[in-house]
């Protein structure tokens, strides 16, 4: 029987969207998880989601070749992260729930055990002020989706370590990742910058400057984006836009991070993009 | 069965396969598309949309597209993917006993 070569061993806290993306990443390159959900029904989808990722990734070739995949175990208890070597946050984005979960997840695992968060905006110092050893959190943004993005962006806290900081590197490489390293801020580079854009994009579709397949195809046709701005932001899933956006605007106080009444139409409506089926785009009837 | 009649089905199966893939891919991606043109190259289909294609064959004609079939190339254009339904429905019909009389 061969060996478990993989000196990681991964906990996520958290099976929607980024959760599973995460899973299948770690998976697909032959790391093991634990992946922590709230319910039975959550982890049941969470299982379902994980394997179409798992299929996604071999159908664009972006797993390694030759490795067994990491087995998945699914639970309903913290406790269960702590023999992880690396626990990865990906909670509603929410400051006092990543904040609750990351104080009990601290407590759970051994000193030494690195903690990622996969906050979109949160700052980093912010959440380490929940957890026992703020030394050891780190903010690791992974894009959606995370198994055929290979770049992602490291956020380094005021108080990250540098133990923390090389073991972050480890796990990435591992996973086939690229890293780039900022310093913490409200939304850090990439949310700093697409956040913004994708509400203001959505306000001029409120405003009926144009479509949403018009913004998109400018930004696509003109500016080489891959996926245009709203067709990103039904990937990302309206309502952690909404979080997200208020977060950056308490914390920036950017008139431009203030969610559109579209954006906020569509949330309370149930319309939160690709996950629901519907949101800029009807996915139940075009491909996008 | 001939040969000759083996074929013709065939024929006809694949004729069948590729009208009812063009006509789904026409109404999804609001363009016309042509048996050879690649999906993926000319940027009529995303990497997200692949899955789709994948499960929407599955569903379909009953197959289930796993280990090394389960690669960007057999859903490039619009024959490769018929030429992969009809592989994976030879190959499911030979796996069923029931084809075999002397079972």
């Amino acid at each position: 029987m061969e060996a478990d070569l993989s000196p990681h061993r991964l906990a996520i806290i958290g099976g929607g969207v980024m959760g599973t993306n995460i899973a299948a990443l770690a998976l697909g390159h032959g790391v093991p998880v634990v992946l922590v959900d709230v319910s039975d029904a959550a982890l049941a989808s969470a299982r379902t989601t994980i394997r179409e990722k798992l299929r996604h990734a071999q159908l664009m070739g972006s797993l390694p070749t030759g490795r067994r995949p990491g087995e998945l175990v699914t639970s309903l208890s913290l406790g269960d992260a702590k023999d992880a070597t690396t626990v990865v946050e990906a909670v509603t984005e929410l400051p006092e729930t990543k904040a609750k979960v990351l104080a009990e997840v601290s407590a759970a695992v051994r000193p030494g055990t690195t903690l990622i968060s996969n906050t979109s905006c949160i700052p980093i110092d912010e959440m380490a002020t929940s957890v026992a050893r703020p030394d050891e959190l780190v903010g690791v943004h992974f894009m959606n989706p995370a198994y055929l993005i290979t770049m992602v962006e490291v956020i380094r806290g005021p108080r990250t370590s540098d133990a923390t900081m090389e073991s972050v590197t480890g796990l990435l490489a591992a996973l086939g990742r690229q890293s780039l390293v900022v310093r913490d801020s409200p939304g850090f580079v990439i949310n700093r910058l697409l956040h913004p854009l994708i509400n203001v994009a959505a306000t001029v579709v409120d405003e009926g400057v144009c479509s949403a397949e018009v913004v998109d195809g400018l930004l696509e046709g003109c500016l080489g984006h891959a996926t245009g701005p709203l067709r990103t932001a039904d990937l990302i899933g309206l309502d952690n836009l909404v979080d997200s956006l208020n977060v950056l605007y308490e914390r920036t106080g950017d008139a431009s991070c203030l969610p559109c009444a579209g954006l906020l139409d569509k949330v309370r409506a149930g319309h939160l993009g690709r996950k629901t089926g519907q949101g800029f785009y009807d996915y139940r009837k075009v491909a996008s | 069965m001939t040969a000759d009649q083996t074929t013709a089905v065939t024929s006809l199966t694949a004729d069948a396969i590729e009208s009812a893939l063009t006509e789904f891919l026409a109404e999804k991606i609001k363009a016309p598309v042509e048996t050879g043109q690649d999906l993926f190259a000319s940027g009529l289909v995303s990497s997200m949309f692949a899955m789709q294609l994948v499960v929407h064959l599955e569903s379909t004609y009953d197959i289930a597209i796993i280990g090394p079939e389960l690669k960007l190339d057999n859903f490039r254009t619009v024959a490769a993917m018929t030429g992969l339904v009809l592989r994976l429905r030879d190959a499911g019909d030979a796996d069923d006993p029931g084809d075999d009389a002397t079972a």
